[in-house]
């Protein structure tokens, strides 16, 4: 008896391989989920986009679930979640932010004029370095930030209707009391 | 039209692969010889078949037949002729369509090389290939065919990937299919035997040289695919622990440790379910390969386009040939048996040392690259596993094993006195250890580790010679020329593949104990110095190329202190037109004893450029030793005695006491 | 038209400069500590490269804050915490040791002391089976034993 079952290990080893290769066709290696989930959103302090003598903190948005949407004039992607934050600013569901990352102040502005500028405003991130504080490696990228100023949620690429719908707004309502 | 022939080519050989394998596990099963007959000449056609689909696309794309959606996507007109035909198999389903070519080819090897073997076990293993084509054959027709139309066909083609169009992209892929697909006939054999209810010596004969050919092709094909990341990705690494890389090697240790268990089970009837179950693995672990690399689940340099409907049919081929491969193993491995015994000291327990260490060393490696899969799986987190792991756990599970490569040989099967190998060996080992800790000084610094390396690799050779010396001096025949031909081919292939591991293990100590580079900016006229050579940048200049247009940089190297240039080298940045992709081409000067490489990075203000600048000590040495690894391997192969004529059948008794517990 | 040209070469130039350039100065030391930092670390863009090796706009932007923080004078420790804070240890390629790598990392030398416990207990198995070796049951076994010894084989021809 004790035979068969030496016997049968590597047939057993192979079965718990492929269970982990099922699984595994599901998940996607490129994804890098973010750390700073569930802790406070880094302090940064940049001009705004539209006007370089005013300023813009994360501070400024403390009692309000808010989102930080991380977006460049030459990112193609970010065209493609566009519309829907447009659109999610018409209906005033949830404030959001613009980060303008590696962009060009003008380029910038000239992109919001064609597309629609869904932002309360944006922050203009010329270097890249609130980018890196908060962990971006891809845009579009954004982030559900609570009234404490916490992160609770980062989409990591554009915007879909399912993420939307699935994750983000039922989140914003929770956070909201 | 062409195009057409070739799908239809496909489809043939799929019904061909089915009746290969029906007819063969049929006929061996009821034993009707009728049936069994035909398995070699459907094995022929079902080669022949997929031949033809191969030649098909081939001829697509050197035609530079854009009407075929592989070739538009992975071909240009401009490119030059051998990269038309390289770029056949320069995409996942081109590829796919080679490894299938090469499965038809060993096919056809073993129907026309196993006239000697008894009919049964050939008709099975012929029948189990059969199997294994019919899922690859599906594979393409259902997911991946290369022959699909374009229409109205495109204009011109979006040109193969400029890192494909290379001399390496014409060798490295048919190298190293020959090897993934060569074990399939030891696995074959393995079922075959399994299913038979036939495991002996005489198995082992006959599989060793088909497996020990393999191996050979798969050596050959990683060692041309590190030489070629060496000099395109132009950062003078040669090897990066990716996951496909690792896919390539899991199978390399498991055919190493296979070619040493055969030996015992050839030379003295043991460990024959293990070595089975190593046949099996080694296969397996090829098939695994593939699924890693087409299926998405891990990110790699390597990855083709990824299709998660490939990924699960590839994931349901894995589990019926694997899954049940390793079921008949279960169920019908039992009944071998346990072999002769053997004393602690003795070959059978190196080799068996030597195979444990190897299996831990695969394990390791397949921990590795499949671990930030588990984690993610089990939603556990995000990790990286890279050099610095595989770096830290494979380099102490080998350096034992290379330890006990020189004794092994030394010492006689069933018992060997620890006192006889002290004697035989003592030599060896004092001159090794001597030269270990002095030789660094030679070279620059010293350090522990260096002197450590050196060492492992002065103890094989010196062991090595030693084992010669004494076998000749021991040897019966007079003069040295009957001396040498007394000796098998076996024995000098082994000696040989030892040697090549020796020299491979001194390359890969001194390159990374003494290598230097320089990572700078040049301005035309400026200098650099690096270990005694002075490097003259001397500017750039525009060059067309067939289908990329060039800037050339021009470097005169000096010996330090000399004022007359030995070496002129021409790195290059190109741009190719119909991607607009660039890549850097660097300038290598190779030698016995270091190789001189440059590439030029980003241009920056002025006319100044980024340079690299390397020193590379021994480099070489270490494709030198893959290529006696595989000369070493060529050689055992060849032995004489794998061409001894024979009749169908051996005699009963031997059988059923061969499987008696 | 002159303004229109001067404005695109500038650009141009401008482009030109925001990708290729990194440092005016190079500090040989502080290269050196940045090459071997870079070497261990993973790029997030192109995942397969390192961000010492990587021209991805991110590895280079990297790269000059790892060199900041050299000049900085924070340790190795410290530069490896800053990235892990922001991307996690998938930006590591040497795995920490952490309870979800322990396995990772005894693993190996676990599976080798489970080997050669292996192989101690077949080894003694088979000593106390005392199983004799098979004896070559075929004529042709013995012929190719003998070849292999490199004795001359009894009454056959050679080659």
């Amino acid at each position: 008896m004790m035979k068969f079952v030496k016997f049968g290990v590597p047939f057993v080893l192979f079965a718990i391989l492929v269970g982990f290769f099922a699984v595994g066709l599901t998940r996607d290696p490129r994804e890098v989920p973010s750390p700073l989930i569930d802790k406070p959103a880094p302090q940064f302090q940049l001009t705004r986009l539209e006007s370089p003598d005013h300023e813009f903190s994360p501070e400024q948005m403390r009692g309000k679930v808010w989102l930080l949407n991380v977006w460049a004039s030459w990112c193609v992607s970010c065209r493609v979640e566009h519309p829907l934050l447009v659109q999610m600013s018409k209906t005033q569901q949830v404030p959001i932010v613009g980060l303008d990352y590696k962009d060009q102040r003008v380029d910038g502005m000239k992109w919001l004029s064609t597309h629609g500028d869904p932002y309360v405003l944006s922050a203009f991130d010329d270097e890249g370095k609130v980018g890196i504080d908060y962990g971006v490696y891809g845009v579009p990228e954004t982030f559900v930030i609570d009234k404490q100023g916490v992160i609770r949620y980062k989409q990591i690429g554009p915007i879909t209707q399912e993420a939307l719908d699935r994750k983000i707004l039922p989140l914003v309502k929770k956070l909201n009391g | 039209m062409i195009p057409e022939l070739g799908h239809f080519a496909l489809v043939v050989a799929l019904a061909l692969a089915v009746a290969q394998a029906a007819f063969s596990f049929i006929g061996a099963h009821t034993g009707r010889r009728a049936l069994m007959g035909t398995s070699r000449s459907i094995a022929t056609g079902q080669f022949l078949f997929v031949a033809a689909a191969f030649a098909a696309l081939a001829y697509s794309f050197v035609s530079s037949d854009f009407s075929v959606v592989n070739v538009v996507q992975h071909s240009n007109s401009k490119l030059p002729w051998y990269y038309r035909f390289a770029a056949t198999w320069g995409s996942h389903e081109g590829s796919m369509l080679l490894w299938t070519l090469m499965l038809g080819i060993w096919t056809f090897a073993v129907a026309v090389f196993s006239r000697h073997l008894p009919e049964r076990l050939v008709t099975r293993v012929i029948g189990v290939m059969g199997l294994v084509s019919v899922g690859f054959l599906l594979f393409i027709l259902l997911t991946s065919d290369p022959f699909e139309r374009l229409i109205p066909a495109a204009a011109e083609g979006q040109d193969l990937n400029p890192l494909l169009q290379d001399p390496g992209m014409v060798a490295h892929p048919p190298m190293l299919y020959t090897g993934y697909v060569g074990f399939s006939v030891a696995f074959a054999f393995a079922i075959a035997a399994l299913l038979e209810g036939r495991l002996d010596a005489a198995w082992a004969r006959w599989s060793r040289p088909w497996t020990t050919a393999a191996w050979c092709f798969l050596t050959v094909g990683i060692m041309m695919g590190s030489i070629w990341a060496y000099y395109e990705l132009g950062w003078g690494g040669w090897w990066f622990w990716d996951p496909v890389e690792n896919a390539s090697f899991m199978p390399w240790l498991a055919g190493t440790a296979l070619i040493h268990s055969l030996a015992v089970t050839e030379k003295r009837g043991t460990f024959r379910a293990w070595t089975v179950l190593l046949a099996i693995v080694a296969f397996s672990l090829s098939l695994v390969g593939t699924f890693l690399v087409r299926s998405g689940v891990l990110t790699s340099v390597h990855a083709f386009a990824t299709d998660p409907r490939r990924g699960i049919f590839i994931l349901l081929f894995l589990v019926i040939v694997i899954g049940g491969s390793l079921a008949v193993f279960a169920w019908r491995a039992p009944r071998v048996g346990l072999g002769a015994s053997f004393a602690p000291v003795s070959r059978e327990s190196l080799l068996l040392a030597n195979n444990v260490l190897l299996a831990v060393a695969l394990a390791a490696v397949m921990l590795g690259t499949l671990y930030p899969l588990f984690l993610d799986a089990l939603h556990l987190g995000k990790i990286s596993v890279g050099p610095p792991y595989f770096d830290a756990v494979f380099f102490p599970l080998m350096a034992p094993a290379v330890f006990l490569m020189a004794i092994g040989p030394v010492a006689s099967w069933k018992r060997a006195a620890l006192p006889d190998l002290w004697l035989r060996l003592r030599w060896a080992f004092g001159i090794a250890i001597v030269t270990a800790v002095l030789l660094p000084f030679v070279f620059g610094h010293w350090s522990p580790v260096i002197a450590f390396g050196l060492w492992l690799g002065l103890w094989v050779v010196a062991a090595g010679v030693a084992q010669v010396w004494q076998r000749f001096a021991g040897a019966p025949q007079r003069g040295f020329a009957a001396k040498v031909r007394a000796q098998s081919l076996s024995w000098y292939g082994m000696q040989i593949a030892h040697v090549g591991v020796a020299a491979f293990i001194f390359g890969v100590t001194i390159v990374k104990g003494y290598e230097t580079e320089r990572d700078l900016r040049m301005a035309p006229g400026q200098h650099t110095t690096i270990a005694g050579y002075d490097f003259e940048f001397k500017g750039t200049r525009d060059l067309p190329g067939p289908n990329y247009s060039a800037i050339e940089g021009e470097f005169d190297v000096r010996h330090e202190g000399s004022t007359q240039v030995f070496l002129q080298l021409h790195p290059q940045k190109r741009t190719y037109a119909a991607s607009g992709q660039t890549q850097t081409e660097a300038s290598i000067d190779p030698g016995l004893t270091r190789d001189l490489y440059v590439s030029l990075g980003e241009p920056v203000e002025g006319n100044a450029w980024g340079v690299r600048v390397y020193y590379k000590p021994f480099v070489d040495w270490i494709w030198g030793g893959c290529a006696l690894m595989a000369l070493g391997g060529f050689l055992a192969l060849s032995d004489r005695r794998y061409r001894l004529k024979r009749a169908a059948t051996e005699p009963a008794g031997a059988a059923a006491q061969a499987m008696r517990p | 038209m002159r303004t229109i040209l001067a404005a695109l070469l500038l650009a141009l130039a401008t482009f030109a400069f925001g990708q290729a350039e990194e440092v005016a100065h190079p500090d040989a030391k502080v290269e050196r500590r940045l090459k071997d930092l870079g070497e261990q670390l993973r790029c997030l863009v192109c995942q397969n490269e390192t961000i010492a090796a990587s021209q991805a706009p991110l590895a280079l932007d990297l790269r000059n804050e790892i060199r900041e923080m050299i000049r900085q004078g924070k340790s190795d420790d410290q530069i490896r915490a800053y990235l892990v804070a922001r991307y996690g240890d998938f930006v590591l390629y040497k795995p920490p040791f952490k309870p979800n790598t322990i396995l990772l990392w005894v693993g190996p030398f676990a599976l080798l002391a489970l080997g050669f416990g292996v192989m101690a207990i077949v080894i003694a198995r088979r000593r106390s089976q005392g199983v004799p070796p098979a004896p070559q049951a075929d004529a042709q076994g013995a012929r190719i034993a003998a070849l292999l010894e490199g004795e001359p084989p009894t009454g056959a021809r050679k080659g």
